[in-house]
């Protein structure tokens, strides 16, 4: 596995007569972008599926989409854009060894990604007890199976910010640190990225 | 000194994102008065916003040209695939 954790990559890459300029500077392992791209495509074909789905039904999407707790969804995508951003400077904190305030950020971070969840959780209740349900017509479907599915992944993420954590509080680091902290925060980051998505599809524009 | 520039350019990448989000819930919820033109914004920011998460938050924008191109190539094609499927179906 090359080593990607410090600058030191670029010299030895210059070393060995690479161009250092095409070759930047992976986040994290190779390893976590090879399930980050996957699940951007998996989701990527959900997002069309979703859209092939409407051609034959625009009114049915228009009128449910309204249905939904736009409020609720802003909310949803302010807290974890700044969850986002938490992580994105634990991340730098790690690097300038500042290990216990990364390891704050980390817990205020996830605390985003739980106030997410209790979000979604009264969102569904609303959204149920107004009467609607994965049966109820094809926009109901696919609003509570893609959003069932991005709500795993944001269980996922917080796994693994909670791994992070613990990586970052040990008395003696491990000096592969910075890149388990790196792993957590790239699919943190796609987490939000792809909510981003889901909330102007379902809650915007359909 | 540079970390305080990251952290700046983070925090103002941050509330771009923030203002973007609110702009397109504003233009979303005039979405009938601006048509699909409304709905084709709402779309585009979208992608937009994703690409500079991934860019800025994800540290993208210093990846490998592969690593980059890829990610930027998904943002592309999800944006063109959403706004035309979005007008077909409309």
């Amino acid at each position: 596995m090359v080593d990607t954790s410090t600058a030191t990559v670029t010299e030895s890459d210059t070393d060995r007569g690479r161009r250092p300029r095409s070759r930047g500077r992976v986040p994290g392992e190779a390893g976590i972008w090879i399930l980050v791209l996957s699940d951007m495509a998996v989701f990527a074909a959900f997002f069309g599926v979703f859209l092939v789905v409407r051609i034959g039904q625009p009114q049915v999407f228009a009128a449910s989409r309204t249905q939904l707790e736009v409020p609720l969804g802003l909310v949803d995508t302010i807290v974890l854009l700044t969850s986002s951003l938490l992580v994105a400077l634990a991340v730098r904190r790690v690097r300038a060894g500042r290990r216990a305030f990364a390891g704050r950020l980390l817990v205020a971070a996830a605390a985003g990604g739980v106030v997410f969840l209790a979000l979604k959780v009264t969102e569904y209740s609303i959204v149920i007890g107004e009467g609607h349900a994965p049966s109820s017509n094809d926009f109901f479907l696919y609003y509570f199976v893609l959003t069932g599915i991005h709500l795993t992944h944001v269980l996922i993420g917080l796994g693994g910010l909670a791994i992070a954590r613990s990586a970052v509080r040990r008395p003696v680091p491990s000096p592969d640190l910075g890149r388990t902290v790196e792993n957590a925060a790239s699919f943190w980051h796609m987490v939000d990225l792809l909510w981003i998505v889901l909330f102007a599809l379902f809650y915007l524009v359909a | 000194m540079t970390a305080a520039l990251l952290k700046d350019r983070l925090a103002l990448v941050w509330a771009g994102l923030v203002i973007a989000t609110i702009v397109s819930v504003l233009v979303g919820h005039d979405h009938a008065a601006l048509g699909q033109a409304g709905a084709v914004i709402v779309l585009v920011i979208a992608l937009v916003k994703a690409r500079y998460v991934g860019l800025e938050f994800m540290e993208l924008r210093t990846a490998p040209r592969v690593l980059r191109g890829l990610f930027e190539a998904w943002c592309l094609v999800v944006a063109a695939m959403v706004v035309v499927l979005f007008l077909v179906g409309s």
